[in-house]
């Protein structure tokens, strides 16, 4: 090798490399560098020999530690499954009330709900179960199917208008649309309506729908309103309504008969989980309280 | 105003002018980033302040051991350790005192009362802290005690450092290294108890069953005390270290630092036991105050960064004066002004009381008394009101509406609390904890040393329904103490 060239102004020696005429100073590494290098080096040697490296041409070379990710993961997921089997169990075996009022079972049984709810339930009913036109509020003492923890579990199970073969089902016809009814027709009913949640409405409409309510809708709802549970027939005298308070909204469900459809949860959910689901609402709902009063308030 | 001067350093004579070329150059000119360490040997001295120092260091350690084994009777499953730090419970016990997560502004309060006295006592006398109290100090003194023990005192050290490898050496350096490491594991080891209770702890520890951060805040702090008592010593001081740098802006020429007073030992040189004293200093250059400083400066060079303000250096002149028949206090604790003032003929005056101590002395009772006043204002009880965002209200069948709250008491006592809870700013309205009957007041039982969290529902009946939102009160009465808490009460949009 000739000799090396060195750098006037900072006395280094340049690489001899030379572009337009701007040469390159070759500086050694500095030495914290090289030594940082020197270990990694020597952290690969041993990482070779203690963890899966080389390939070979049949799998590869293990390591003397025999660590695999494979395995590691289906161990830890073994060990949840495991973990949570265990509060399966309990809660398989408590009754509902029993969950209820165990306070550590019914903490374990509000995680497991308000996690399934904020997956599965609050795209319709809200993430705070607060509902929204159309879905029930499920925070409120109001229930189209019934509010004790057995109704509640059972709905959650079998759903609404469900492909589940005992689904809870009911059937608000349309009125108008199907042309059961004629607008006029539909007009005083809804003003019939309005009168059962004891707000003022046109009186001489409202004598007029009185044998129209009575020949159509007091079937589901019964002659004075307040809705038949076993039905699903939502009570028409109470603040609440599904599908909004005002005459045009009424209107609009007499004339196209709006039903919701829950799905069945029973096969998605284990039992399990769908008993912890039914204290979750039941408990955010006030946990006992009566189901809606049902006093008559006929016009 | 500081008045310093510095006799001592002669004006180096290249000094002059300087050409930009010549700075240019000297810009250009290949440096190194690291400076070498340049070894120091203190010698070991006798004396009033090396005496003190020993007593300090001897109290600090035995406090720092001591401190975890000291037991604390507590009711019930509580930790009976007097000093301890429980994350897992997410308490710090320190003897009759407990503190919950939220209350660590207390700490801090003692960290701002520390930093306070900290600047008090440097305003006043120097960096105290620094010479005799400083972990880094306390232990490199130990570390060097150590040394000394294996190889002897400061020319011996320095002999055995320039000799070639021998048995001797080697048994000598590896004693040395094994000790410090010894003594290092015992500052990390006993460091953990401070986190977990000791008893259980240091029986855990040896059979393998102790938790993992246990093992590893050992092994971190075993290998920083080793690293920087035995190895980085001074350069802990000089280079990491940031209080150096912040002392300058609270020292003034009224502190007492240690101080060579120049107006006496200038101009200094050797002298024979027959030469008079007239027409020179007392200093006899014997150079013993450098090599018995542990940060390896001269104090004759004047007030420095690096001095920790030990006073060995005293000690060391002290027992020359008394040697070469002075009187001592060649070097003393002194003022920069009491020098000059000296150095000008006039009599020294001690000022303590100055406004800069004034201010730091009243920020420091200021902090002390609103300590005093959180601890003696603390409460056994703490509530939190949180209301329910989603949904904020709930319309019930026949009107009425419902907002729910969780309140979160937090008992910071050791006994039960019977609780009564009330509600006001709703009129007519309803409590209820769900899945009870309703009850005014509520009355609860609060378990001790825990948060308890309460669901409650309050309901404004249909009839008095109002608008929006309006404000409303939590009151929590437990014995003789009230809370009120402020919320809210929302009556959400009306229906048509």
């Amino acid at each position: 090798m000739s000799e090396r060239e060195r750098d006037e102004h900072s006395g280094v020696e340049t690489t001899g490399h030379e572009w337009d005429g701007i040469k390159e100073l070759d500086n050694p590494l500095p030495r914290w560098w090289l030594w940082v290098f020197y270990g990694c080096i020597a952290f690969a040697v041993i990482y070779w020999v203690l963890m899966p490296a080389w390939p070979g041409v049949r799998g590869y070379t293990p390591g003397v530690l025999n660590q695999s990710d494979r395995v590691n993961v289906a161990r830890d997921l073994n060990a949840l499954q495991a973990r949570r089997g265990r509060g399966e169990a309990l809660l398989m075996t408590a009754s509902l009330d029993q969950i209820e009022a165990d306070p550590d079972l019914q903490a374990h049984a509000l995680a497991v709900g308000q996690s399934v709810f904020g997956d599965n339930c609050a795209s319709c009913h809200g993430v705070g179960g607060g509902g929204a036109s159309g879905y029930p509020n499920l925070r409120d003492d109001v229930w189209l199917w019934g509010g004790s923890l057995a109704e509640i579990e059972h709905t959650i199970r079998v759903g609404v208008r469900s492909a589940h073969p005992e689904t809870r089902m009911s059937q608000m016809p349309a009125f108008g649309r199907d042309g059961i009814l004629n607008a006029g027709q539909v007009s005083d009913l809804t003003e019939y309506v309005v009168a059962l949640s004891g707000r003022q409405a046109d009186a001489a409409a409202v004598g007029r729908a009185r044998q129209l309510y009575t020949d159509n809708c007091a079937v589901c709802h019964t002659p004075a309103g307040v809705g038949d549970r076993t039905l699903g027939a939502p009570n028409l005298t109470d603040r609440e309504w599904l599908f909004g308070s005002d005459r045009d909204s009424i209107r609009g469900q007499i004339q196209n008969g709006r039903n919701g459809v829950m799905p069945t949860w029973e096969g998605r959910f284990s039992p399990a989980v769908i008993k912890a689901l039914a204290v979750y609402v039941h408990v955010n709902a006030g946990g006992g309280e009566a189901s809606g009063a049902r006093e008559a308030a006929a016009p | 105003m500081t008045i310093i001067i510095d006799r001592t350093r002669e004006r180096p004579a290249t000094a002059g002018p300087v050409s930009v070329a010549e700075r240019q150059r000297e810009k250009a000119r290949p440096r190194g980033l690291y400076q070498a360490r340049v070894p120091i040997y203190p010698k070991l001295v006798h004396g009033r302040w090396r005496w003190i120092k020993w007593a300090l260091l001897i109290l600090m350690l035995a406090i720092y051991y001591i401190t975890p084994w000291i037991r604390w009777e507590r009711p019930g499953a509580l930790p009976d350790q007097a000093v301890l730090v429980d994350f897992d419970g997410g308490r710090f016990y320190f003897f009759m005192i407990q503190l919950w997560p939220q209350e660590v502004y207390f700490i801090t309060g003692l960290l701002v009362i520390s930093a306070l006295a900290l600047f008090l006592v440097t305003a006043l006398f120097g960096r105290l802290w620094c010479g005799y109290a400083c972990p880094q100090t306390v232990w490199t003194d130990l570390y060097i005690y150590i040394e000394r023990m294996f190889e002897g005192d400061r020319n011996a050290r320095m002999r055995l450092d320039a000799a070639p490898m021998s048995f001797n050496k080697l048994w000598r350096k590896t004693g040395k290294h094994l000790v410090w490491i010894g003594v290092a594991f015992g500052t990390g080891g006993a460091w953990i108890f401070y986190f977990h209770d000791a008893p259980t702890l240091i029986r855990t520890f040896w059979v393998g069953t102790a938790p993992m951060t246990a093992y590893v805040s050992c092994a971190l702090l075993t290998f920083t005390t080793y690293v920087f008592a035995g190895h980085m010593r001074e350069q802990v001081c000089t280079y990491m270290c940031p209080w150096p740098r912040i002392q300058g802006a609270m020292l003034d020429d009224q502190s007492f630092q240690v101080t060579y007073r120049y107006d006496r030992g200038e101009p200094r040189g050797p002298h024979k036991k027959t030469e008079s004293w007239e027409g020179r200093g007392d200093c006899i250059d014997c150079n013993q105050c450098v090599v018995v400083c542990p940060m390896g400066i001269d104090i004759r060079n004047g007030a420095q960064l690096e001095c920790i303000n030990c006073g060995l250096c005293i000690d060391a002149c002290n027992e020359i004066m008394d040697k070469v028949g002075r009187p001592r206090g060649l070097i003393a604790y002194d003022t920069d002004a009491a020098v000059a003032a000296r150095s000008c003929g006039r009599k020294p005056e001690h000022r303590l009381i100055r406004p800069r101590t004034l201010y730091y002395g009243l920020a420091l009772l200021l902090v002390g008394g609103l300590m005093i006043w959180g601890f003696s204002t603390r409460e056994q009880l703490g509530v939190h009101a949180l209301r329910d965002r989603n949904p904020a209200w709930i319309r019930l069948h026949d009107g009425a509406v419902r907002n729910g709250y969780t309140l979160k008491i937090a008992n910071h006592g050791f006994e039960t609390a019977a609780v009564e809870i009330r509600y006001a700013g709703v009129p007519g309205a309803e409590l209820r904890i769900p899945g009870q009957p309703g009850a005014d007041p509520l009355r609860v039982e609060v378990e001790p040393n825990r948060v308890t969290p309460l669901r409650i529902f309050v309901t404004a009946p249909a009839d008095r329904v109002g608008e929006g939102s309006r404000d409303a009160t939590f009151e929590i009465r437990s014995g003789d103490e009230t809370l009120t808490v402020p919320t809210a009460f929302d009556y959400g949009s009306q229906p048509q």
